[in-house]
């Protein structure tokens, strides 16, 4: 095992900037997400880590190794892709094994571990079964045994879950994290899915246009986003643009609002709440000291069962608020409502 | 259930119609391959069992010695061993040549490139088949084309000695076709994902080793389809063999030409190519395991 460093690393092709100087540790046995849109240069850094390209600057080390002159084939890493690409003319096993065979690993030895590999993944007895045999979630399996049979340095999963429906991708998700952990492999994992890297990761890297803009763990992301994108991107938030003014947010109506701490600077400044932290207040309940309130219209109210979306509207600002199916009282789209949430919970944000 | 009724019965009644079309689609190619190929290839079965050609004022009996001809005399199954050998050899350079040029154009050239290469892949085939042989013998005969040019790279390069030669048969007929293995290979190389080969390298595979367990097998079909395409009509060829071969340009199908236009004995030239129509079936039935694993 070991940790990843990439520093300085740019890439471009031809006018067209994918890395703009991005500098990542990814910690040794982490599970690093690197989440963005399609476009944010999340793919060709895993590719330049992987090897398929090099970057025009920068370094690359896997275990405190400078790699980014070696080619993909020298540089012991595993990668699991998008669409599995499981060799169609191998069975289960050959496949498994492939990793192994081209490292004229002895034959027991090779029967032996790639046997482990199958019964990690829960698919002893698949050996002689074709990838075309198979079920999506089986390939998935198979694809992942084949990329941690050599025990490579590193795991790199290029959107290795959306291939799959949604509920074979909740049980992946499950059994991902737990070969990861039994592993204990360094895996950095690509997504442009914000709730897989939130549940299988314990550090989130946001890229956008190139650009690393935020990483941290992910509870702290979400709960601390640092811009108005990595909060929009990262889950659902409403957004507040106004004037500071004696620290606290002037929204163009006269409005004011309160944010975690007294706002620094002059000018324009933006805020991000996320819906499920604001609340309708009942009728005549009085506010709180240490929240905000906010008169809005309600537009419309989305049922699902457990859960109830409200879209409000104040002005030119559209909300929305997400709350539990327990609401005592009768709503009505057309009501003016207040919200409420807490000063805790409005995040200053870049714009 | 009168309503579930109703509702089977459209599907019921689709079934006839659905025959009728079929053969409505189907029949017209199937009677133009009988009227033009079977009834004909009959005719000719039927000519290699006679004596003479059965015309008004000759004398003819069925007989099998047409048959009998080429079991006794050597003459002819050396010829079928040199055809086989000209049919493997052209097959194998096409691919030698082909392959590699057909990945170039499936996997590292995109868009307009792509096109143009393809283009000057496709022109021979645009060209008489006549003049494209031709033009082989301006190239390759002493002092043409090919060895002037040489002459003027190498001062004093002397003389090939190519043309008449079986070399020169091979250069022909790997010219004419090539592009049958370029197209084959490629359609077979362009439909393997890339991430195949991306993956092959993650694992560690060197290039040599994602050609051969990985880019080879995938693509053998195309390879065995362009093989078969160039075998067949190689080893019947007779045109380049006799135009660029010469006096060493003496093959089965040459024979059987010889037969029908200059010696007029089609019985024996019918015979012949039975004979050659049943080695190509016993081969491909040797290698049917093969062909059927790569298809």
């Amino acid at each position: 095992m070991a940790s990843v460093t990439v520093s300085h690393v740019n890439k471009s092709f031809g006018e067209f900037q994918a890395l703009d100087d991005v500098s990542i540790e990814f910690a040794d046995g982490g599970f690093y997400a690197l989440l963005g849109p399609s476009g944010s240069g999340k793919t060709t850094l895993l590719r330049q880590i992987a090897g398929f390209s090099f970057p025009d600057s920068g370094e690359i080390l896997i275990g405190g190794e400078a790699v980014e002159s070696l080619p993909v084939e020298k540089r012991n890493i595993g990668m699991m892709f998008q669409n599995y690409a499981l060799f169609p003319n191998m069975s289960v096993f050959d496949n498994v094994a492939f990793g192994l065979m081209v490292r004229s690993t002895p034959k027991p030895e090779i029967k032996a571990r790639v046997g482990e590999a199958l019964e990690l993944v829960r698919l002893s007895g698949y050996d002689e079964r074709k990838p075309h045999q198979l079920s999506g979630g089986q390939r998935q399996r198979v694809a992942l045994a084949r990329a941690i049979v050599f025990r490579p340095r590193v795991l790199l999963l290029d959107e290795p879950l959306s291939a799959l429906d949604k509920a074979l991708r909740l049980g992946m998700q499950v059994e991902l994290k737990r070969i990861q952990r039994e592993v204990g492999i360094t895996t950095i994992f690509v997504t442009h899915d914000q709730e897989e890297a939130l549940t299988l990761s314990d550090k989130v890297g946001v890229l956008k246009d190139g650009k690393l803009l935020q990483e941290g763990p992910p509870r702290e992301l979400y709960e601390r986003p640092a811009t108005a994108f990595a909060a929009t991107f990262l889950g659902d938030a409403n957004l507040f643009e106004g004037d500071v003014d004696d620290g606290e947010l002037a929204l163009s109506d006269g409005t004011r609002l309160r944010a975690t701490a007294p706002l620094t600077g002059v000018g324009k400044a933006t805020c991000a709440v996320r819906p499920e932290k604001m609340a309708i207040a009942e009728e005549g309940e009085p506010p709180l000291a240490d929240h905000n309130l906010l008169e809005a219209e309600l537009q419309e109210i989305i049922f699902a069962g457990n859960s109830l979306s409200y879209l409000l509207r104040r002005n030119d600002i559209h909300l929305r608020v997400f709350a539990q199916n327990r609401a005592t009282a009768e709503l009505q789209p057309g009501q003016r409502v207040r919200l409420t949430w807490r000063v805790a919970d409005t995040i200053p944000v870049e714009a | 259930m009168a309503v579930s009724d109703t509702k089977r019965s459209p599907t019921r009644r689709r079934q006839p119609s659905n025959a009728k079309s079929i053969l409505g689609l189907t029949g017209p190619a199937y009677l133009w391959l009988i009227v033009t190929i079977l009834l004909p290839l009959a005719a000719m079965f039927y000519f290699s069992f006679l004596s003479d050609v059965p015309l008004p004022g000759r004398d003819w009996q069925v007989t099998l010695s047409n048959y009998a001809a080429f079991f006794q005399e050597d003459f002819y199954r050396t010829l079928m061993l040199r055809s086989l050998r000209l049919g493997f050899e052209v097959a194998l350079w096409c691919f030698l040549i082909g392959f590699p040029c057909a990945y170039v154009l499936a996997k590292t050239i995109k868009g307009r490139w792509r096109e143009a290469l393809f283009l000057m892949v496709i022109i021979p085939f645009w060209s008489n088949a006549l003049i494209r042989v031709f033009s082989w013998t301006m190239v390759l005969r002493g002092n043409g084309i090919l060895e002037s040019l040489l002459d003027w790279l190498i001062p004093g390069f002397g003389s090939l000695r190519l043309m008449f030669t079986y070399e020169a048969v091979v250069i022909g007929l790997v010219h004419s076709y090539l592009p049958y293995m370029i197209l084959t290979c490629y359609i077979s190389l362009s439909t393997i994902d890339d991430d195949l080969i991306d993956a092959a390298r993650s694992m560690g595979a060197s290039r040599l080793t994602v050609l051969r367990r990985i880019i080879l097998p995938l693509s053998m079909p195309g390879i065995v389809a362009g093989a078969v395409l160039i075998f067949v009509p190689v080893i019947g060829s007779f045109m380049e063999p006799r135009i660029l071969g010469g006096r060493e340009g003496t093959f089965l199908g040459t024979v059987i030409e010889d037969q029908f236009t200059s010696v007029f004995n089609w019985p024996l030239g019918a015979a012949l190519s039975f004979i050659l129509l049943a080695c190509v079936l016993i081969i491909f039935a040797i290698f049917q395991p093969i062909l059927r694993r790569a298809s």
